[in-house]
């Protein structure tokens, strides 16, 4: 785990943004441009797509982005691949240290089997993904490109005997994971609203997402 | 959880390099067996009612608590619902198998830095396929293309992950004879090829050929091995129910 801190001075960005729980986040970053994503009081998953911002079937792709790198967890130098081998972004500070993306977003379909079926009208990270993409279709981007995505300041270790656990967040209140777009890409987060585990201390809270050209 | 193998009805090859894919109903079985050891099976699924619903590995492995697929654990779509079951496997060693579902497909570039570039006017039918342009190929005879490969399964790849989190192909449990059973319980189009594994490094490009057998399986009973192996999997099971609802 190796921790990068950024020598952005937030005084100068370009934009600031902050987004509720529950809330998505849709805006194109362009080639150069750097972004934070700051978890502003701690413990709290934002799930995370990024699209060419030319193409969105050209998209992260979690399993092309672990290969690449042989290993599960997202950290500074990270490289985030698409499913066509692109570069999209590079993680270039992290001060949480470790990002999940083998999780998936949560969805009001998979809760009610994780947790009940009687849970399935509870707000969801899906949903917020698929009020994004109907409320901008601008993006071009449809439930076909709704895929595997990346729980930034989410813990989820594999254990070498192949356990999977949603673990305690090591994310504090100010811990940010920095990126910069190697292409003009689209970004798409629902900060989650999840309410039945331990990924956001069962207390969602707002992100920031700060740019600098 | 055994099934009675007069009720397989067909058998056929997939060679170490093909791909197929086809509908299976709700109740049937497919059984996969690594003819010679080393064998990649990797498989998607996909609704044939609505194509938008997907086999889902993120949901696959939370739901279960695990990063490794193995008899027990159901196959799960992003709507909530089982695809199919891993009713049965047979493996050398005695902890069982083990199966990927995180590492995706291997590509042109890849292939050809290993083990040489695809060539059909050469090479034929033994060309050097690539796992992603295979699916790519079954996608596009239903519509679909690369915006829809999800997360696929392979079958007979075991990978391992260190506490830092570093990924290896561990081919000490490949062996000639393992199998693996999967029961459908919804109907279900499956794609599937045996191009290598994205981590393989044989130093030849390794045509490992999978039998297939496609039958049908016994009713699901209540105290059905898959359906009890997580709390999830009987929630899962009661979303297929509602599924066939008054079918």
């Amino acid at each position: 785990m190796s921790l990068i801190e950024s020598q952005l001075n937030s005084e100068n960005a370009t934009a600031r943004f902050t987004v509720a729980a529950g809330d998505y986040f849709l805006k194109e970053i362009k080639q150069g441009q750097t972004f934070r994503i700051v978890d502003l009081e701690g413990n709290q998953a934002a799930d995370v797509l990024f699209y060419n911002a030319k193409d969105p079937s050209d998209r992260y792709s979690a399993m092309d982005t672990i290969r690449a790198q042989g290993n599960l967890y997202l950290s500074a130098g990270t490289k985030l691949i698409s499913n066509t081998q692109n570069t999209l972004l590079t993680i270039v500070a992290d001060t949480c240290g470790r990002h999940d993306t083998l999780g998936g977003a949560c969805a009001t379909e998979s809760n009610t089997v994780r947790y009940s079926l009687e849970k399935r009208c509870m707000h969801a990270c899906r949903d917020s993904w698929m009020l994004a993409i109907a409320e901008h279709p601008e993006f071009g981007i449809s439930k076909h490109d709704i895929t595997h995505n990346i729980n930034f300041f989410m813990n989820v270790p594999v254990t070498p005997e192949g356990g999977l656990t949603f673990a305690d967040g090591i994310s504090a209140p100010g811990k940010y994971v920095e990126l910069k777009a190697e292409m003009d890409i689209v970004m798409l987060i629902s900060n989650c609203p999840q309410l039945n585990n331990p990924c956001n201390g069962y207390n969602p809270t707002p992100i920031e997402v700060i740019v600098w050209n | 959880m055994k099934f009675n193998m007069s009720k397989i009805i067909y058998t056929t090859e997939i060679p170490g390099n093909g791909h197929w894919s086809l509908e299976m109903r709700r109740g049937s079985l497919l059984k996969m067996t690594d003819i010679q050891g080393g064998a990649n099976l990797a498989m998607l699924f996909y609704n044939p009612r609505n194509l938008l619903e997907r086999y889902n590995a993120p949901d696959t492995l939370k739901c279960q608590h695990t990063f490794k697929l193995q008899k027990g654990n159901c196959l799960y779509s992003d709507m909530g619902r089982i695809f199919a079951s891993i009713i049965d496997e047979q493996s050398a060693q005695k902890d069982g198998c083990w199966h990927d579902t995180i590492c995706g497909n291997s590509h042109a570039d890849q292939i050809e830095k290993r083990w040489g570039a695809r060539n059909y006017q050469q090479d034929r039918n033994q060309w050097l396929q690539n796992g992603y342009d295979a699916f790519l190929v079954e996608l596009a005879k239903y519509g679909l293309g690369r915006a829809d490969m999800a997360s696929n399964i392979n079958w007979f790849s075991k990978v391992i992950a260190d506490d830092a989190g570093n990924i290896v192909l561990d081919e000490s449990i490949q062996a000639a004879g393992n199998s693996v059973t999967l029961r459908f319980e919804m109907d279900t189009l499956v794609l599937m090829h045996a191009c290598p594994h994205p981590l393989n490094t044989e130093k030849e490009y390794p045509f490992k050929p999978v039998k297939i057998e496609l039958g049908e399986a016994d009713p699901v009973r209540d105290d059905d091995y898959c359906k009890n192996f997580r709390p999830e999997n009987q929630r899962g099971f009661q979303n297929n129910e509602l599924y066939y609802l008054g079918r």
